[in-house]
């Protein structure tokens, strides 16, 4: 096969990456500060997908654009959910917060069968199979532009947690919890602000998700999967590592797609999750404990 | 017998009722009932498995669908390519699973991949093995692997080839095997080990205890007993898909009878499925009766349901039964 | 010959800090020894190093004649020197007796046995009453005592006490002197002590150790190592001549 060739799906692995990035992002962020794994992930990704295809279906509305409204909403969504469900089982044992969640996540997901039946649906974007063409290499308009919005969100939050004073108190709790409290920071209602933001990225994901992917229920643990594979092998607590785990797994799948087979392309992707944890547990840009 | 020995008097009669009640039950159960009890028993069977790691060694495995599925496909695979029978085909599995199972403890407990970590691990190499039987000839790829009923083979009990009754009596004494082997490995020094190990690790190590060596005893026999089980299940169905058998939700499916019951408790993965299952079954029921026969909605509940269950009693239901039946020992 | 514990030029440093700094000292059988120094000495540390989770970065410890630095920790407890925590860590979900049994399982193979080893080390304790207790639910004494009775169920030759006596009353730390006073008289036990606790330090120990900044600067009986000006500067202070 040509160079070309290989390039070509080398980028478009790259762009589906940082869509990847920016889902697992939202589950690193919530690990990260409440210490709490949130095992419905994927099925909040695939719950704004469907809310973003149907916006496009019923009002023509771009998902790229509905982004902005599904991520807000998920972010109000984010925040109830912690400060009324998940935080009386923080600090609780792993297996409880896991059956927790679980719970929840095998209600949204069969909510959407029973609400939308198991077929994919698709948005017919109408610059759908536009391209760019540089230097022989075919890149897909909708890629570009889904990982472009990927990439303005993740960097709003980097600057969020870096210069905001919220920010920086949402990271004042996940370094010292008890330090934070004693200083007088409302740690439930950070908490509740960084699940917050944590569901708007995957909101703002799921929407993007609706140009390279058909929606259909059964995406949702795949994603799920997805988002931890990603995270452990960026490393969990860094955000940039979220967006580079993202990109590897992007491109790992797109290289497994062509080379071998689309059923085939997550074998690859828990065969590097394997050797990460066994050769660098801490992920690729985590800091060793 | 010394484990039953220490049971108090109540806990005896109990228990013999139990035992007595449940190998009665075909003569008064039909058909339907019977399936029911048999998918009963072999989740407690799993759940007993899957609680000697977690509940027991306190190592969160998400991933036990591994074991099941290898001790199925192992086993059917051996039967239906060259006749070898499942008695041989289940050691085999239980081989194969252990070595799975040692892989895993070995690359999670050595390089001290814990909690969450080690969870995903397992999640890793089912989906892994998933995927890779997905795509394998020799087991029929995604399409399936069909292990042939012939009528000269029918009646073939020492085969695992027979009626309902067969696997109801096999499943019974699968799950009462697990919860003698688990009494007995509780009380044993191993087991309480393994409690240490759970509740602290440093402090287990201050002890003398290898705890390296003691997590690997545990998912080396957690994982040939979820390959026996595995066994089970390809003889008593007769086909075996990769996506059902090694898919995820498998092995959620199976820690949570557990973890309704009663996590490292002997009795809770029993009580666990004998709530779980039926009320699986029974929403079936309910939905259709009221014509919601919506895909998922079943589903819908039984998440509602495990919520509510893990939000009500979060150390499982057998605690408090068991305080309430007079059962603790004095 | 060589002493039943020997500590060589002992070093170990943690980015740049040296925590223990080529510290040097030997226990004899059957005696009760102290290490004293403020906070931040580097006391805690030299007791992670004897008790296996750390490996020193130089020197050398051995142990019946026998080298155990760098060993893993339940080696060097199946090698005869028990340890306590100076943050309890009983195991919460078990029972009293079920903590001690575990215990006793390095030594009696059987669980039978064991419970009856267990049960005597818990009589010794004072712990026999609640045996059937969570440990979860002991008060802050009853868990200190249950950690030495764990530690001492392993049946250790050396058995080190990371300040169990700190945040006791005055009663409960009588209470203690007086059962390892009687451990190390009946059985011939060694014990190592890290204590705050001066009362207790004087009462039990027939040699002290005192480190400073990672580094040991006296060693002797205790009634010389208090009067050691240096110890009087740099660690006791004025109020402790009282």
């Amino acid at each position: 096969m040509p160079f070309d060739f290989y390039v070509t799906v080398a980028v478009q692995g790259v762009l589906t990456g940082l869509v990847y990035g920016l889902m697992a992002l939202g589950l690193s962020v919530i690990f990260g500060v409440v210490r709490v794994v949130n095992f419905a992930h994927g099925e909040f990704a695939v719950v704004a997908m469907y809310l973003a295809f149907l916006g496009f279906a019923m009002f023509g509305l771009d998902p790229i654009l509905a982004m902005l409204p599904i991520g807000l909403g998920f972010f109000g969504l984010g925040y109830l959910l912690q400060r009324h469900l998940i935080n009386p089982f923080v600090g609780r044992p792993e297996h409880e917060q896991f059956i927790l969640l679980v719970g929840l996540a095998i209600v949204l997901v069969n909510g959407l069968l029973m609400l939308f039946g198991p077929d994919t649906r698709h948005a017919n974007l109408p610059y759908g199979f536009d391209s760019y063409e540089v230097a022989n290499v075919l890149i897909d308009k909708v890629r570009v532009y889904a990982a472009a919005a990927a990439l303005v969100v993740a960097a709003l939050l980097f600057a969020f947690f870096r210069w905001s004073r919220t920010g920086m108190a949402i990271r004042a709790c996940a370094d010292n919890l008890l330090g934070a409290a004693i200083v007088g920071l409302d740690v439930k209602h950070l908490y509740a602000l960084t699940f917050g933001l944590g569901m708007a990225c995957v909101g703002a994901a799921g929407a993007l998700m609706v140009v390279l992917a058909d929606a259909t229920p059964m995406l949702a643990p795949a994603f799920t999967l997805l988002a931890f594979t990603i995270v452990i092998v960026g490393g969990m607590g860094s955000m940039a590592g979220a967006l580079v785990g993202g990109i590897l797994i992007g491109v790992s799948e797109a290289f497994a797609s062509f080379l071998v087979a689309p059923s085939a392309k997550s074998m690859f992707s828990f065969a590097i999750l394997i050797a990460i944890l066994a050769l660098r547990p801490q992920g690729l840009l985590g800091r060793k404990q | 017998m010394s484990v039953f020995a220490a049971l108090n008097g109540r806990a005896k009669l109990l228990l013999t009722l139990f035992v007595l009640g449940l190998a009665a039950a075909p003569l008064a159960a039909d058909r339907y009932l019977v399936s029911v009890l048999i998918l009963i028993f072999y989740f407690a069977y799993l759940g007993q498995a899957w609680n000697i790691m977690m509940g027991f060694a306190g190592q969160l495995s998400l991933g036990h669908s591994l074991y099941v599925g290898l001790g199925a496909y192992i086993a059917a695979a051996l039967w239906t390519k060259f006749g070898i029978g499942p008695w041989a085909g289940m050691f085999a599995g239980m081989a194969i699973a252990m070595a799975f199972g040692a892989a895993i403890g070995w690359l999670g407990f050595r390089f001290g991949i814990a909690g969450v970590y080690f969870a995903l691990l397992t999640i890793a190499f089912a989906e892994f093995t998933r995927i890779a039987f997905d795509h394998m000839d020799w087991t029929g790829r995604a399409g399936g692997l069909f292990l042939p009923v012939r009528a000269e083979q029918a009646g073939q009990w020492w085969n695992l080839r027979g009626g309902p009754l067969l696997f109801y009596y096999l499943a019974l004494a699968l799950m009462l095997g697990a919860l003698w082997l688990c009494a007995a490995l509780r009380a044993s020094r191993l087991g309480h080990y393994w409690l240490a190990v759970r509740e602290d690790e440093a402090a287990a190590r201050a002890l003398g205890i290898d705890a390296f060596a003691v997590k690997m005893q545990a998912v080396l026999i957690s994982s040939a007993m979820a390959a026996i089980g595995g066994t089970f299940y390809a003889f008593y169905y007769n086909n075996l898909f990769p996506a059902q058998i090694f898919d995820m939700s498998r092995s959620i499916e199976m820690i949570l009878a557990p973890i309704v019951g009663g996590l490292g408790t002997l009795f809770g993965p029993i009580l666990g499925a004998f709530i779980l299952t039926p009320l699986g079954e029974g929403l079936i029921a309910a939905t259709e009766e009221a014509g919601l026969s919506a895909p998922g909605t079943k589903a819908v509940f039984y998440g509602l349901a495990l919520m509510a269950i893990v939000w009500v009693a979060p150390s499982g239901v057998w605690p408090w039964l068991r305080r309430k039946l007079g059962l603790e020992t004095p | 010959m060589s002493r039943f514990l020997e500590v060589a030029h002992v070093t170990k440093r943690f980015r740049g800090l040296t925590a223990v700094d080529d510290v040097s000292f030997g226990l004899d059988k059957g005696a009760i020894y102290a290490i004293i120094g403020p906070n931040g000495a580097g006391k805690t540390t030299l007791f992670n190093l004897l008790a296996g989770v750390y490996a020193p970065d130089a020197g050398s410890i051995a142990f019946e004649g026998k080298p155990i630095a760098g060993l893993a920790p339940e080696k060097i407890c199946q090698a005869g020197i028990a340890r306590t925590f100076q943050i309890v860590r009983p195991f919460p979900g078990l029972s009293v007796l079920e903590n001690a049994k575990i215990g006793a399982l390095l030594r009696h193979r059987d669980p039978l046995d064991a419970e009856q080893a267990a049960g005597e080390t818990l009589r010794r304790l004072d712990l026999w009453d609640k045996r059937r207790q969570l440990a979860a639910s002991l008060t802050l004494p009853d868990r200190k005592r249950l950690e030495m009775a764990r530690a001492l169920a392993t049946e250790p030759k050396l058995l080190l006490l990371d300040e169990v006596m700190a945040g006791l009353r005055p009663t409960e730390t009588d209470r203690i002197v007086s059962i390892l006073k009687a451990l190390a008289a009946e059985s011939g036990l060694t014990v190592l002590l890290i204590e705050h606790v001066m009362r207790a330090v004087m009462a039990l120990a027939e040699r002290i150790l005192v480190l400073h900044h990672g580094a040991a600067i006296a060693e002797g009986e205790p009634a010389t190592v208090v009067r050691d000006p240096l110890v009087l500067e740099c660690y006791l202070g004025a109020e402790a001549l009282e």
